[in-house]
């Protein structure tokens, strides 16, 4: 039972179809970040010919992305193409779908993702998820939200030390000023941009190297998406970002790398068609069907 | 609840008065539906008393159909045709509730009055050993709550981590199938089967005629466990998936996962499936009679000796009243009380739970 939404979502949806002929997976990216800005802890994450499979379905074909650390990487491109899919790969989520499986390589930093001996629940602490809606546990308070990674994970930390963290990431989130007189209440309590962050603040406070958001901001007004948006510009100064979007302007303004997933039939697997600095993409993109898609065309 | 005016009433239809305005049109009066069952009642009465076979059974049962035929043809004339098939599915569903707690209520009634002239501070607190005629049900009482609790320790962890099994771990695998399979047929096992189970289980062990409070147990968990395997697998499965998810992306592993998120989730819903089916259980005769025994003295020790229970107590007062018969009767009335009370308290319990503790699931 595990999955099955996503399954849904990712399989299932159909889309326009493609007119443009098939294009080679580019494996180019934006600059990487100069050594200075690098921070500790943020890793590349690398795809080699990442092939991705729901049972017999064939979700995603050929990828290969090499995604620098320290920069807004955005997927792009019309639902059932398989970014969400592909998101899910990176920090091994695909694979809880039964039947769900992955060939090809991923890399962190050079290591195999999913080599023989690597635990998955390890690689999940080192790549945090934000989904599409937002979802804190409904157990518990907004502080045991943000200290669930750390109390889930069995670190034994001090109160105090708990409590620092908690603020942090709060503040990293752009939260601490809306609820620090209410820790104690219930997290599902906020409204629905506050959920997000709170979601956001969560995936922080555990520290990942590599911060994957699969459309963070599609449950959320305009005024809840600026703050995340401006969220993500703070963040990606201590994180890698992944982040999977429908809205072309939110990719444009957050993201210094954009990929665009497309499929040429509904049933067909979905391909990395182009990636590049953003600018690029939506100012002279090589593809016709980058061209096509950016410029609202179809989709 | 008597309707305001039952003579002016009736089924007399009034004319729609002209072509009405787009969104007003005309409405019953809100007595409407009350008097037209008035009027139904006084016509099937009336039809019933012509014919002289007047009961007041039979009177209900006419009342309903003549109601919906009147207050059909009277929401049609002046309401319009959508609103006329309302009132009448309304009528129809509420008479069949109504039916539907008859029963129910005269049973309540039934049981409240002849229980209650048996109930007395003795009855809750002497055992009836060697009274005559006399004595109370402690040792019933006290054997209902030890046998029930007994069989709910046992039921309780099994059933659960099945249904944890079946919802987390046993996704599309064989073992998973079979056991929703078996669990199915368990839930239809006759209850005196299943006493005879644990009679014959402990036979084995302890060879024949043995009688022991925990053989009650035991013939009892087998009655609960599917019960609660069936409504724990019911409350795991509405645990959002986005929530175990969530938890993955920290770096949580599955087991931490179920036990600090699904779990705590689902925990209402887990308690007031357990209560149901302690309920269910409680008031199980047959099992008993053949695992615990009868016995007229307080035992409290599951693993020595007889045990009495309130239903199989019912029964023997019932069966053998002995010298002051009404005495009796009142006796086994009174224990059918008690054990509908303890019912009705572990229900009130798990809907307190419920409310206190559940969580708003999106």
């Amino acid at each position: 039972m595990f999955g099955a939404a996503s399954t849904k979502r990712d399989a299932e949806e159909s889309t326009s179809a493609d007119p443009a002929p098939p294009a080679a997976p580019a494996a180019e990216t934006a600059a990487p970040a100069p050594a200075s800005e690098v921070a500790r802890g943020a890793k590349t994450v690398e795809a080699k010919n990442v092939d991705l499979f729901y049972g017999d379905f064939h979700a995603v074909e050929e990828v290969s992305i090499k995604i620098q650390p320290n920069r807004v990487t955005a997927l792009i491109g019309s639902s059932g193409c398989g970014k969400t899919t592909f998101l899910r790969a990176l920090n091994r989520m695909h694979e809880l779908t039964p039947g769900a499986y992955v060939k090809g390589e991923i890399t962190l930093d050079g290591e195999d993702m999913y080599g023989s001996k690597v635990d998955p629940v390890k690689v999940r602490r080192l790549v945090g998820m934000v989904f599409q809606a937002p979802n804190p546990f409904p157990t518990m308070s907004i502080y045991e939200n943000v200290a669930a990674g750390l109390s889930l994970n069995s670190r034994r930390m001090k109160k105090s030390d708990k409590d620092a963290v908690v603020e942090r990431s709060l503040r990293g989130a752009h939260l601490w000023e809306e609820v620090k007189d209410r820790l104690d209440k219930p997290g599902t309590g906020l409204s629905g941009g506050q959920q997000q962050r709170l979601c956001i603040a969560r995936t922080i406070a555990v520290e990942p190297e590599v911060l994957l958001m699969d459309e963070p901001c599609s449950a959320l007004d305009p005024v809840a998406t600026l703050a995340v948006e401006d969220l993500i510009a703070e963040l990606k100064h201590r994180f890698t970002i992944v982040i999977v979007t429908h809205n072309m302007q939110q990719a444009a303004r957050a993201s210094d790398t954009t990929a665009f997933f497309n499929l040429e039939r509904s049933g067909d697997p979905g391909r990395l068609v182009e990636v590049g600095p953003t600018e690029e993409i939506f100012t002279k993109p090589k593809q016709k069907a980058t061209e096509d898609y950016v410029s609202g065309r179809f989709g | 609840m008597t309707p305001p005016d039952a003579q002016q009433t009736g089924p007399a239809p009034q004319a729609a008065g002209g072509i009405a305005p787009a969104i007003t049109g005309g409405i019953l009066p809100a007595w409407g539906t009350w008097a037209v069952l008035a009027g139904a009642a006084a016509v099937a009465a009336a039809a019933l008393l012509a014919t002289g076979s007047f009961t007041v059974a039979l009177m209900l049962v006419l009342t309903v159909p003549i109601a919906c035929a009147a207050i059909y043809a009277w929401s049609r004339s002046v309401e319009g045709p959508r609103r006329a098939k309302d009132r009448v599915v309304t009528l129809a569903i509420a008479a069949a509730f109504a039916l539907a707690m008859i029963p129910l209520i005269s049973l309540l009634y039934e049981v409240a009055k002849r229980g209650i002239p048996g109930l007395s501070v003795e009855f809750f607190t002497e055992d009836s050993r060697g009274k005559i005629g006399g004595g109370g049900a402690a040792h019933a009482i006290v054997g209902t709550l030890v046998i029930t609790g007994v069989a709910a320790a046992i039921s309780v962890p099994i059933g659960i981590m099945t249904a944890i099994y079946m919802t987390e771990y046993g996704a599309g695998k064989k073992l998973r199938k079979a056991l929703t399979f078996f669990v199915d047929v368990m839930t239809g096992i006759p209850s005196i089967v299943a006493g005879l189970f644990a009679y014959a289980l402990f036979e084995l062990f302890f060879g024949p005629g043995i009688r022991l409070g925990v053989m009650g147990s035991v013939a009892l968990a087998v009655l609960m466990i599917p019960i609660v395997i069936r409504s724990a697998e019911e409350v795991l499965k509405i645990v959002p998936n986005h929530l175990r998810e969530a938890a993955y992306a920290l770096g949580t592993p599955k087991w931490k996962t179920i036990v600090r998120i699904v779990l705590p989730t689902a925990f209402a819903g887990l308690v007031t499936g357990v209560m149901i089916a302690v309920a269910r259980i409680i008031g199980e005769t047959a099992p008993l009679l053949v695992t615990t025994g009868v016995i007229d003295s307080i035992n409290s020790d599951p693993f020595n000796g007889r045990m009495q229970n309130l239903a199989v107590y019912a029964y023997s007062e019932y069966r053998s009243p002995g010298v002051m018969k009404q005495a009796s009767y009142d006796r086994a009335w009174a224990a059918a009380l008690v054990l509908i009370a303890i019912v009705m308290i572990l229900n009130v319990v798990a809907r307190l739970v419920y409310r206190r503790y559940k969580t708003e699931i999106r």
